[in-house]
Order: structure tokens, then C-alpha cells, then sequence
């Protein structure tokens, strides 16, 4: 098993999806504080059919470009949600599940479809559905770390601004902070984040990657500065460690293998998590308890049932 | 006759089919403390919101100290209603102070001991240092909407517009948020007041704004806080009741 992580290529897949999973955790807090959960699940099961529409127009497997097309694609989605929900009174919840499901349903066809035509079962376009991190060849490790480090770095060197942006948007815009261009800014490393990571993780598990790390951050800080780091660190060590698992047994996806390590890390951060985990806040009420009856003999013994 | 600090012209603005403002008219001059009264649904948060560009308008115009917004907006705070934010959110009472001073310590760059310094100055005047780590989710409704008035301190502006800074809050809060107003005053900066409490207009406020969709009188409290004014603006079948210097209003309407 260990001989696995010795290997070259095992390294460098690990090493790029560890640096997608620290854009991925980073990115998910501000989806997280935006309310906008569901969103990076629409997008990510958006960006399906510009993949393979970019694949028949290239007819090779060149990332970069299979990149561009899913992010023109998951922009075109998250478009037509906007305009569902501003032109008719369909919420836009409903908005995200109809345009989630049609995109999502229609990149599967065209992938039949590709998969039929002359090399196209051997694209590993199929990688896209659940992630096959070990089909990444050199230059696409290359690109997904490129991209995600530029990610990483608009999100730490606007701590602030993005603060501001989630907690109040109309007190930011009225100390001259441009929200539009700050919505126009998270839009873009959302997209980007999701599409560089569909590959390696899959367009179902995608959006795994940025919820699950920012909810168990949740439960270890109350600051915002701490929360993104924590995520981060959650998304890395479960693209890593997710990764890895999956490189031990040949044909392994690897998008279910981090989602499964990132659950492991949010059940711990629920029962254990300093900030309102199930055990702290056990042992804070039964502080509490004890020390009511102290105060009040007489009444606590009657009834407990805060 | 000090000038006017602002200048709202043939201002109106819609919600989807709904006209919530039309046709308002009305100048502020400086040093003045504004209520804007009128009952619900009036478009009093709109009227400001608008104002500041937060909501679009659909004719008229807005001038502060005869420039327009994006000129003046430096010198304006705003404290939104509480409820419009979630406090829930990982920060606390010092950081959210903070905030105001963004526009100052500019953008990109992080916020030096002075700046930390000067929001703690803003939130003690609020009586609130003890608290200023506290995250802000496990302060009270009263010492929320505290921080959010020590963060327009921290802006220092000249002109202020608060949405209903004393609804739902505590005696002790309302004296203090008061007081703070008063200061405001004395030091010559303007502020306008979205306010629910008629009772209290005499006593807290120089200047009174009727709303009700549009400007029903406007002018220093003495003149034209009167019955007649109530009445037009909030309509309906309403009862008076007077109890020697108060105002009870109970509509039967709505």
C-alpha cells in the first residue's frame, strides 16, 4: 500500500488534489456564508455538457480547453437560474433542480454519444461523471494547480473585503465597496474552482468538496478567518488522503473516496467540535445542571426538561 | 438658515408592480435630527435605501451637499435595520466596528492596531467594550443593534441614516442610543431616523418627516407634529386617544 505513495505520478495526482481540496474548502465558506449551498451543486452538474461539446469540437482530451467548456457551460446554467427566478415565480431552489437535472441529464447523452464515436471511449470523458484522479496526465496536474493556486490567492488576500461583502453587502456598498464586482469576482473562482476540480472528483461529488469541509469548520471557530483556514485544511487533507486511498485499488473513482474522508472529518467535528459540538454542548448542560441544583435545591430535583 | 445637507427631488420607486414612493420633495438642513414616520408599508426604509442607491429609483433625483452620492458617500454612514444581516455570521463585536473603518484603512490591506484602537473607542461610547470579543451571535437584540450604531461612529461621517435603530431594543439601549443621537447634534453632524414610536417624536427629534408613500408634511417637530398630520398620513378609520401630553394611536384599519 505504502509503495503506492512512492510512485511519482501517485504523488503529483495527491499533490494537485490536495491543492484543489485547500480552493475547494476556502471557496465552500464563502458559497456557505453566501446561502448558497445548492448552488455550487447546480454548477458543477452544469458544467457536464460543455465538457464533451468541447471535446467533440477539439476532438482530443486537452484540459485546459475541456476546462473552458464546462466553466462557458456551468456559467450558462447558473444564468438560467437567475433568469427562471427573476422572470417567473419559480423560486429558485426549483430554479437550481430543474436546471441542474436538464443540464446534468443532457451532458450524460452527449457523452453517449461520444463514447460511440471513433476514440471516444478511450477520452476517459467517463472520468467526469464520478473522477478518476489517476487519468490526469502531467499538464493536466499542471493546470488544476495553476488555477487553484490563483484561486487560493484571491481568497486570503481579500480576507476582509469578502467579510464584509458576506456579513452586510448594502453597508459595503455604502463605504464604496462595488458588491457587483465582488459577485462578479466569487462567481468566477466558484466556477473555476468546480471546473478544474470535475475531473479528479466528478461533477456528482463536486460539490461535496466545497460544502462539507466549511460545515465542519463551523464547529471548531467563530472566527470567519479561522473558518476559511480550517476548511481548507479539511478540503486538502481529504483530497490527499481521499486520493490516496483510491490509487490502492486499480479503477478506483476518487471523487466518493474524499467525499467519504471529508464525512469522516465532519462526523468528528459534530460530536467533538469546540462551538456547539453534540459532546461540548452535553457536558456544558450537564455543568449547568449541576450547578442550578446547587443554587436551587428545592426546585431542581422537580424537573429538568430545559 | 444653515444649507441643506439634502436635497430629495420628485423621488419615486417601485417594488415589481407596486409604486412604494411617488413624487417625494423634501430638503434637510444640517445639524437636524430627523424622525420619518408613517405607518407600515410606507416606504420609509425604501425612502432611504433609495436615497443612498441601495434600491433603484425610478425618476427624481438626490443631492448631498449639491453633489451627487457617489461623490458624498465618504461622508455618509448607514445603519441598516438588524435584522438585515445574520448574526450567526463568525465574527465579533470589535471586527463587525471594524468594518466601518474599511473605507479609511482602504482596500486590500489589513487593519493596523490604530484602526483597532479607534473601533474600540466606538464601541466604549456604546458602553459596549466588555463585550467586544464576544462573538455576535450570543449578544442580545439591544447590544446588536449597539455594535451596528458604534460602527457608524467608527465611520465618522457627517450625515447618518439609521432604519429603525430603536425597535425592539431595551429602556437602557434607547437611552443610550439617544444619547449618542444628541451628541451626534451638538458636534453639528445631521441624522435621519427611520421611527416607529410616535410617543416618543417630541421628545427625541427637532424635525419630523410624514411618509405614506408620499411626503404628507415635513418640518421642525413643534409645527407640524400635530393631529391632523397623524391622521392624514396613517388614514384609515383611526381612533384618538389622548392621555395629556401623549400620543396613542390605535387603527382599526390594516
Amino acid at each position: 500500500m505504502l509503495s503506492n505513495l512512492l510512485h511519482t505520478n501517485t504523488m503529483w495526482v495527491m499533490t494537485s488534489t490536495m491543492i484543489l481540496g485547500i480552493a475547494a474548502g476556502g471557496i465552500g465558506c464563502l458559497a456557505y456564508w453566501k446561502k448558497q449551498n445548492l448552488m455550487s451543486d447546480a454548477l458543477s452538474h452544469a458544467a457536464l455538457p460543455g465538457v464533451v461539446v468541447a471535446f467533440f469540437i477539439i476532438q482530443e482530451k486537452n484540459l485546459l480547453l475541456l476546462v473552458i467548456g464546462a466553466a462557458i457551460s456551468a456559467l450558462l446554467g447558473a444564468f438560467l437560474i437567475q433568469w427562471i427566478t427573476n422572470t417567473s415565480r419559480i423560486t429558485e431552489d426549483t430554479a437550481m433542480g430543474m436546471i441542474l437535472s436538464v443540464f446534468y441529464g443532457g451532458g450524460v447523452m452527449l457523452l453517449a454519444i461520444a463514447n460511440r464515436s471513433a476514440g471516444g471511449n478511450q477520452s476517459g470523458l467517463n472520468s467526469f461523471i464520478y473522477g478518476q484522479a489517476a487519468a490526469m496526465v502531467r499538464s493536466d496536474v499542471i493546470t488544476m494547480m495553476v488555477l487553484a493556486s490563483i484561486v487560493i490567492f484571491i481568497i486570503f488576500i481579500a480576507f476582509k473585503e469578502w467579510k464584509l461583502f458576506l456579513f452586510d453587502a448594502s453597508f459595503a456598498k455604502g463605504i464604496g465597496l462595488s458588491v457587483r464586482g465582488m459577485n462578479v469576482l466569487y462567481t468566477t473562482v466558484l466556477v473555476t474552482t468546480i471546473v478544474i476540480g470535475i475531473q479528479a472528483v466528478g461533477v456528482i461529488l463536486m460539490a461535496a468538496m466545497l460544502i462539507i469541509p466549511a460545515v465542519s469548520a463551523r464547529y471548531w471557530t467563530h472566527s470567519f478567518k479561522m473558518m476559511i483556514i480550517l476548511s481548507s485544511v479539511v478540503g486538502g487533507i481529504s483530497g490527499a488522503a481521499g486520493t490516496w486511498i483510491s490509487s490502492t485499488g486499480s479503477g478506483l473513482p476518487t471523487g466518493p473516496f474524499i467525499v467519504l474522508v471529508s464525512a469522516t472529518i465532519f462526523v468528528l467535528s459534530l460530536l467533538f467540535g469546540k462551538e456547539k459540538g453534540i459532546i461540548i454542548r452535553f457536558i456544558q448542560f450537564k455543568i449547568q445542571q449541576r450547578s442550578s441544583k446547587e443554587d436551587y435545591p428545592l426546585t431542581a430535583g422537580k424537573g429538568g426538561s430545559q | 438658515m444653515a444649507a441643506a445637507v439634502i436635497s430629495v427631488d420628485g423621488l419615486s420607486a417601485s417594488y415589481q408592480k407596486n409604486t412604494v414612493l411617488h413624487d417625494v420633495n423634501f430638503q434637510v438642513r444640517e445639524g437636524t435630527i430627523t424622525a420619518i414616520v408613517g405607518p407600515n408599508g410606507a416606504g420609509k426604509s425604501t425612502l432611504i435605501k433609495t436615497m443612498l442607491g441601495l434600491h433603484p429609483k425610478l425618476t427624481g433625483n438626490v443631492r448631498f451637499w449639491d453633489d451627487a452620492f457617489k461623490t458624498a458617500k465618504k461622508k455618509i454612514g448607514y445603519v441598516p435595520q438588524r435584522g438585515s444581516v445574520d448574526w450567526d455570521f463568525p465574527t465579533d463585536a470589535l471586527d463587525v466596528v471594524t468594518m466601518g473603518l474599511y473605507g479609511k484603512i482602504g482596500w486590500f490591506r489589513i487593519p493596523s492596531k490604530k484602526h483597532k484602537e479607534k473601533a474600540m473607542q466606538a464601541l466604549k461610547k456604546m458602553g459596549m467594550e466588555a463585550y467586544a470579543h464576544r462573538q455576535i451571535s450570543q449578544l442580545s437584540g439591544g447590544q446588536q443593534q449597539r455594535v451596528f450604531l458604534a460602527r457608524a461612529l467608527a465611520q465618522d461621517a457627517e450625515l447618518y441614516f439609521m432604519d429603525e435603530p430603536l425597535a425592539g431594543v431595551d429602556a437602557s439601549t434607547e437611552k443610550a442610543i439617544m444619547a449618542i443621537l444628541k451628541e451626534l447634534k451638538s458636534r453639528g453632524k445631521t441624522v435621519l431616523v427611520v421611527h416607529h414610536d410616535l410617543q416618543t417624536v417630541p421628545e427625541y427629534f427637532d424635525h419630523v418627516l410624514f411618509l405614506n408613500k408620499k411626503v404628507y408634511a415635513h418640518g421642525e417637530t413643534e409645527k407640524v407634529f400635530t393631529k391632523d398630520n397623524i391622521a392624514t398620513t396613517y388614514g384609515g378609520d383611526m381612533q384618538w386617544v389622548g392621555k395629556g401630553d401623549q400620543y396613542v394611536i390605535q387603527s382599526t384599519s390594516h
